[in-house]
Order: C-alpha cells, then sequence, then structure tokens
C-alpha cells in the first residue's frame, strides 16, 4: 500500500540494494543455525521500519546477524545472547518486549480487555432474566405486540 | 487551466459540503421536509464536484503536467500509462483527495439509495455525512492541496517510488479506502439513530449493507496488499505485524463485529447500544488508522514533530469525531430501550461471544500498535512490539472464536439446545480430526501445532457445509427436495456458510504457510542447481533486460520436478535511474497447493575457481500459500452474496412509528 511504502522507503534508503541473510552467513551446524534463524526472528533492525534482522538488509542488521551467530558458536544460551543484545543496544532490539512493570498493561491488556467485556456480557445475558422467564405467560407489551405483527408481516423461509 | 478548475470545484465542493451539514442537521430540527431534501441533492452535488476534481487531477497526470507540483513529485513522463493513472492516489494528496471523493460517493448512495429512510433520519445520516466530507475537504484545501502550481514549471517529474509500480498496488488503495471510508456511512448512521433517540430493527436493516459493503471493500483492499507485500517486498512473507497493516486491520475486526452484532438488532431486537457504539468505534478505528499512516508519528515521533501541521490536523479531527460521537453517546444511549431477552445458549449468546473475542483481538492489536508510542511519550523509554508479541496474544484470542463459529449460525434464536448443536456437528468434527491425524502422521515432522492449525481450518469449512446441509435437511427428505429447499435458502444463509468457509480456507494458508515454509539461499553461476521442497530450480541464463522506465537483470530459472522440467521462472532485479530505487520481481509458481518463489539478489564479487560469475539466490517453497488468497476471495463472496439478500434490497418494514415528518409536506417535495 502507498502507506506501507513509507516504511519501505526508509529501508531503502538506508540500504541500498541487496537481500537479508546471505549465504556467507549461514553456520555449518545446522541445529546452531536454525537458533540463530530463530533468534534473528525476535531481533530488530534498529535502522529498519519494523523489520526482524533476519528479514532486513541493512548492513546494521546483517552485522547483528553475524553476531548472534558468533555469540552462539561461543556456546551463549538463547537467553544469554539476548542479554548481550539489550545490554548494548537496550530493550529497543527486542521485537518481544519482555514481561516486566512497563510491559504488563502491553501483555495482559488484550486479555482485562476480554475478561471485562465477559464480564459486561455476563451481566447483560443474565439481566432481568428471572423476571423475563418466570413471566412467560404475561401479556405482551405494545412495543412487543408490534414486533410480533412486523415479524407475521414479513414471514418468510428464513429460519 | 485544467487544474484550476479541479482547485474550484474542490474549494465549491466544500462549500456544499458545509450546507449539507447544515440542512442534514437542522432540516429535522424545523421538521421542513424542503430543507432535508435539499440534503440529499447536496450529497449528490457533492459526490460529483469531487469527482471532477478527481478527474482534473488524473488529467494533469495522464498529460504530465509538471507545472503541478504533485504531478512534478509523483510522476515522470517514461512511466506507463496505468502507473500515472494509480499515480494520481500513490501520494499523500492525492490519496486524500481519493479518500473524500470515495466519502461523498458514499454520501451520494445514501441519498440515491435510503429512498425507504424516514425523512429525518435520512437527513441526519447526510448531515454527520456532510460534516465528515466537510471537515476532511478543508484538510485537503489547506494542507494537503495537490493543485498547487510550480514555477517555473520542470521538463520531468521525479517518478512515482518504483515499489507502487505494480497492478496488485494501483488497486489497492482504492479498495482500502472504500472500507475506511465505507464505515463512515455507519458511525452516521449511529450519530444519526442517537439524534434521533431510537434504534430498531428497520435501524439496522438499513445500517447492515452499508457496513457489508464497506467490510468486503476493506477486506479487498488489505488481501491485494497482503498478496503486493508478498511478490513485491521479496522476503517471502505476505504479513508482518507492520503498524500500517495493523492501522488496516483493526477497523476490519470491528467491522466483522459490527456485521455480526447487527444481525441481533435486526432480528431481535438486542444490543443495540452495544451495536451502536461498535459502528462509532469502527469507523474511529478508520480514522485512527488514517491519523497513523497519514501524520508519520509511526515512522517516529521525530518525523512527526519536523512537519506536525498535517498530523495535527488530522488528529484534531479525530479527536473532535470521536470524542463528539463518544459524548452523543454516553450521553443519550441510556435512553436507548433494552432488547428482547435471550438464553445463555442461543444465536443470540453465540454472536454475543464472537463479538467478544473480536474485541479482545482488535484491543490486542491496539493495544500492540500504540504501547512503544504511548510508552516513550510518558516514559521515555523505547521498546519494540514485533511479530511475536501478536503471535502470543492475537493468536491465542482468535482460535476459541474460529472454534466455535460453526454452532454460531446452527444455534437457534432465543434458546437453543447445545447438545443438539453438537451432535449435528459431528461429521465436521470428524472430518476436522482426520485431516489433523493425516497431517500428523502422513507429512513428515509436521509439528502438533500445525496439525491443530489445519484441523481448524477443515472444522470451519465443514461446519459451513453442515449448516448448508441442516437447512436443505440433506438426507432427511428425498434429495430433490433438498436441493429445492438448498435453492430457496435466503442469501444470507448462504453469505454465512461461505464467508465462514473462507475464513477455513483462509486459516489452512496461514497454516500451510506458516508450518511449512522452506526457504533456501544459496550462490548460485550458471547451471547451479538449487533443491526447494520437492522442486528444483536450475539457473539457465541471467540477461540484462531493459524496461520502461527502468533497466533490469533478469535470472532465467528452470523449475523441475522429479527431472521434468515444469515451467520457466524469470525473477527481475530491476533499478530504476530516476527515483534511484532497486526493487526486485521475484518469480512465483503458484499451484493451488503451494507456491514456488524464486528471488534475484546481487552478483557476487568474488567468482567460482574458474571464473564463473555468481549470484546470490533466494528461493521458497511455501505450501498452502495459494488459499491465503482464495480464502480472502471466498470471504468477500460470501458477504457479496449476503448484500444481494432480499431483505436488504427491498429494504425495511415500515417503522413502527409514523416518521415525524407530516406525510403530507414530505409528499410536495418527493421527486
Amino acid at each position: 500500500m502507498i502507506l506501507r511504502v513509507l516504511a519501505v522507503l526508509l529501508v531503502f534508503a538506508v540500504a541500498p540494494a541487496g537481500l537479508a541473510y546471505e549465504p556467507a552467513e549461514v553456520l555449518d551446524d545446522p541445529q546452531l543455525e536454525e537458533r540463530a534463524r530463530a533468534l534473528s526472528a525476535e531481533v530488530r533492525c534498529m535502522v529498519c521500519q519494523n523489520q526482524s534482522i533476519d528479514e532486513s538488509s541493512a548492513p546494521l542488521a546483517k552485522d547483528l546477524r553475524i553476531l548472534v551467530r558468533e555469540r552462539l558458536v561461543a556456546g551463549d544460551t538463547d537467553e544469554q545472547v539476548l542479554d548481550y543484545l539489550v545490554a548494548r543496544y537496550g530493550e529497543f532490539v527486542l521485537l518481544r518486549p519482555r514481561v516486566a512493570p512497563n510491559t504488563y498493561a502491553l501483555w495482559f491488556g488484550p486479555f482485562a480487555v476480554l475478561l471485562l467485556a465477559a464480564g459486561l456480557a455476563f451481566r447483560y445475558l443474565t439481566r432481568g432474566r428471572p423476571h423475563g422467564v418466570a413471566e412467560g405467560g404475561a401479556a405482551l407489551s405494545d412495543d412487543e405486540r408490534a414486533q410480533v405483527s412486523r415479524l407475521l408481516s414479513e414471514a418468510g423461509p428464513e429460519k | 487551466m485544467i487544474p484550476e478548475i479541479g482547485h474550484f470545484v474542490l474549494v465549491l465542493a466544500l462549500a456544499v459540503a458545509v450546507v449539507q451539514t447544515a440542512l442534514g442537521l437542522y432540516g429535522p430540527v424545523l421538521a421542513d421536509a424542503r430543507l432535508m431534501y435539499m440534503a440529499s441533492r447536496a450529497a449528490g452535488l457533492q459526490a460529483m464536484l469531487l469527482a471532477l476534481a478527481f478527474a482534473a487531477l488524473t488529467y494533469a497526470f495522464v498529460t504530465s503536467d509538471f507545472s503541478v507540483t504533485n504531478v512534478y513529485e509523483n510522476s515522470h513522463s517514461a512511466k506507463p500509462m496505468l502507473y500515472k493513472v494509480s499515480g494520481v492516489w500513490g501520494n499523500h494528496e492525492g490519496s486524500m483527495l481519493l479518500w473524500i471523493l470515495i466519502l461523498a460517493v458514499f454520501g451520494a448512495g445514501v441519498a440515491a439509495f435510503g429512498t425507504n429512510l424516514p425523512d429525518t433520519l435520512k437527513a441526519r445520516v447526510l448531515g454527520v455525512q456532510g460534516m465528515i466530507g466537510a471537515v476532511f475537504t478543508l484538510f485537503v484545501v489547506t494542507a494537503s492541496n495537490p493543485f498547487i502550481r510550480l514555477d517555473p514549471a520542470p521538463i520531468n517529474g521525479t517518478d512515482l517510488n518504483p515499489l507502487l509500480q505494480d497492478p496488485g498496488l494501483a488497486f489497492h488503495p482504492p479498495f482500502l479506502y472504500g472500507g475506511y471510508v465505507g464505515l463512515s456511512v455507519a458511525f452516521s448512521f449511529a450519530a444519526a439513530a442517537l439524534i434521533e433517540g431510537r434504534v430498531d430493527a428497520a435501524w439496522a436493516r438499513w445500517v447492515r449493507p452499508w457496513a457489508l459493503v464497506a467490510w468486503a471493500s476493506l477486506t479487498v483492499g488489505i488481501a491485494l496488499g497482503s498478496w503486493w507485500a508478498y511478490y513485491e517486498l521479496g522476503w517471502g512473507g505476505y504479513w508482518f505485524w507492520d503498524p500500517v497493516e495493523n492501522a488496516s486491520l483493526m477497523p476490519w475486526l470491528a467491522a466483522t463485529a459490527l456485521l455480526h452484532s447487527a444481525i441481533v438488532v435486526e432480528r431481535r431486537g438486542a444490543l443495540k447500544a452495544w451495536t451502536v457504539l461498535l459502528a462509532i468505534l469502527a469507523f474511529s478505528l478508520s480514522l485512527l488508522g488514517t491519523f497513523l499512516v497519514r501524520s508519520g508519528v509511526l515512522t517516529s515521533v521525530h518525523a512527526f514533530a519536523v512537519d506536525p501541521e498535517r498530523g495535527l490536523f488530522i488528529l484534531a479531527i479525530l479527536v473532535f469525531f470521536i470524542g463528539g460521537a463518544l459524548a452523543l453517546y454516553a450521553w443519550r444511549a441510556p435512553s436507548l430501550k433494552l432488547g428482547g431477552v435471550f438464553a445463555p445458549v442461543s444465536r443470540e449468546s453465540a454472536l454475543v461471544v464472537n463479538n467478544l473475542f473480536l474485541t479482545a483481538a482488535t484491543a490486542a492489536v491496539l493495544i500492540g500498535t500504540l504501547y512503544p508510542l504511548v510508552l516513550e511519550g510518558v516514559t521515555g523509554e523505547k521498546i519494540s512490539v514485533g511479530p511475536p508479541f501478536f503471535n502470543a496474544t492475537f493468536v491465542p484470542l482468535v482460535i476459541p472464536l474460529l472454534l466455535l463459529v460453526p454452532f454460531g449460525p446452527m444455534l437457534a434464536w432465543k434458546r437453543a439446545d447445545a447438545m443438539a448443536t453438537a451432535q449435528r456437528l459431528y461429521a465436521a468434527a470428524i472430518a476436522a480430526f482426520a485431516v489433523g491425524l493425516v497431517a500428523l502422521f502422513v507429512v513428515d515432522g509436521a509439528p502438533i501445532l500445525a496439525a491443530v492449525g489445519l484441523a481448524i481450518g477443515v472444522w470451519l469449512i465443514a461446519g459451513a457445509a453442515v449448516d448448508l446441509a441442516e437447512r436443505a435437511r440433506l438426507g432427511r427428505i428425498p434429495l430433490a427436495q433438498s436441493l429445492r429447499r438448498l435453492n430457496g435458502l435466503p442469501r444470507a444463509a448462504w453469505g454465512t456458510a461461505v464467508a465462514h468457509a473462507g475464513v477455513g480456507v483462509l486459516v489452512l494458508g496461514v497454516i500451510g504457510v506458516t508450518a511449512g515454509a522452506q526457504e533456501r539461499v544459496a550462490l548460485m553461476a550458471v547451471g547451479d542447481s538449487l533443491e526447494i521442497g520437492p522442486y528444483e530450480v536450475v539457473l539457465d541464463a541471467v540477461t540484462a533486460q531493459p524496461g520502461a522506465n527502468y533497466q533490469a537483470d533478469r535470472g532465467i530459472f528452470t523449475l523441475r520436478r522429479g527431472g521434468a522440467a515444469l515451467a520457466q521462472l524469470t525473477p527481475e532485479k530491476r533499478f530504476y535511474p530516476v527515483a534511484r530505487m532497486p526493487t526486485t520481481e521475484a518469480a512465483i509458481r503458484t499451484t493451488i497447493v503451494d507456491d514456488v518463489y524464486i528471488v534475484l539478489g546481487d552478483l557476487q564479487t568474488d567468482t567460482t575457481s574458474d571464473g564463473a560469475q555468481q549470484w546470490i539466490v533466494r528461493a521458497y517453497h511455501n505450501p498452502l500459500q495459494p488459499l491465503v488468497w482464495v480464502g480472502c476471495i471466498v470471504m468477500v463472496l460470501g458477504g457479496l452474496l449476503s448484500l444481494s439478500d432480499r431483505r436488504l434490497r427491498v429494504g425495511a418494514p415500515v417503522r413502527r412509528r409514523a416518521n415525524r415528518v407530516p406525510a403530507s409536506t414530505a409528499a410536495e417535495v418527493t421527486p
């Protein structure tokens, strides 16, 4: 979309041509390489617009990809690699923000919305039910009678 | 001269929009049918004037009139004609002009097709619609004018961003805006209903077709954008949880929720206040999307500060409409009468649950998109929220919704039997389990989650089929009778089934490509081959290929499977000299079950031992990828089927109470 292009433009402004993730970077150990790819997808290319270093063709992303692999070869765990990157570049480098007091609202917000909405829906569903159900045989109000006649007048095959 | 005419009619359209607002909102207060009738005519006139302005800008682009700044900055005489035309909306100013044009066309649509609307409601809808039009046209005239001249006129233009010179993208903005702006009608109906103080089944029946049009258009727009990203950006991905993508996904989710809750208002008279709120929220999210994308605030808070005029203008519009509508809602919604009562297990409840999860999913996208902005604004801390976050929050919120979808249409209104419905769905459940098991055991090393995902996709498709079969009483009455019943089903029932099946197809595609995509990157010299999935690609040659306004290196690959040549693939690496930008054109071979995707990369400086040139080549094998687009198309077809339902075309039943305008006055001006 034209809108997204702004983002893409920025990427290309920084990194003319080229593709992410070059053959020369690939590690010999396939297991280690797989971990490197998975980690790369979690690390932000900081000069790009919302791209991981795995996707980006920017020189910085390439440096970071190599750095990640160096740390892995040196025997770091995934967590240690990320810690190392955060120590150097700050939390900004993580595409999956850590669960910390300043991200509680981020991580739990959506589920809080779900619970809140569920609570409201429950209240709505149970509102006045004993009343409505118990008086099943009560006379119809004007509105209800009008609705019945409307429904009858448009009765069709639909369920 | 032509651009001046465009400029003039643009200003005229602003004046007409102001008149439309005044007549539409004040006419009903005076109960003057003539004023209200004029609001209708103003809506038509406004659309015509903006169409003229748009035509004038298009003319400037087509004739490469570089004395117009906008044309100079976004076009070039050597550009192919399709992109000269699509360049009209391939830039900020032109796209905002398209935005207000589509807005006015929707307004004119309400005026033209809303013949069965009560006069006061129609006038108020057009009044609100006119107000949105007036404010945004004011924005275009003052802060984003596409008709500004340049003196002296340059010899040639600076070209449209090459990434935008693409057929998929040429039609992406009109559809996307059709969705964004189409939701304005639902918003105007909501605001008008609040002013009138009544929401009933008839209201829902009038809103639904507009919401459906907007939803279908938005679906097409998002799918086109995603398709474009897939083949043009050359990363093999189709959805990146980019803030700009999220900006379009949020209104889509809200519109989806609105379509469903409006059904409850229409059929059962319940959920009125919530539906009105959803209509407001859906368009508010569209406005938010426009603001996020147009203000540059997403690129960086600092980019926003550098050129704050446009951003602040749109922010003010945003606050005005969202704040105003919510205030109106808070004031008037309590006066809306509560609707029909229903049991916790019923079609109504199913639709409430649908809304619950869609709302939470929208919240996840909204929070994830805005959180970095807000946190930086409040504490100065910079964090990133990327795809891993959305996969961890959005996906778990959507899965329960998908699991429940087949139940919804099969539950009875008011009070349903959950066990009986579950029993009727056993065939769909068996099909889903079977596919899941097959995936687990037949496909080598398929992860359990992928098998579950595929099972969910099949569950949705089979569930839709079971719904139709149940309605036709297939197997319980003679086949011919069943077919007759099937034929006689309301289109809306077909629409529901088809759209839900479309979601299933989309899920299959997403799971297939997420779990099964393979990527290979290699250095290749001519004659080398590379294995990818069940295929093999051989590099036959790399040739220079001049284009209309670019130069390209074209790789010629042969795609083989089991020794047999299947196709020739020709990815290109293009360079646009005017814009000084390179682009990649991936070569994609699509079958219904998979894509092979090849990107030609850079020529390497070091050669092989015998001196041959080497190229970086990326190849992907994306199983089920085509189903992502097919699923979207099927969903849109479902929406269109529903739109063609007789109930919506014939229009609303007679309202319970008479209109406020005496029939005699109304009759005088009826054309």
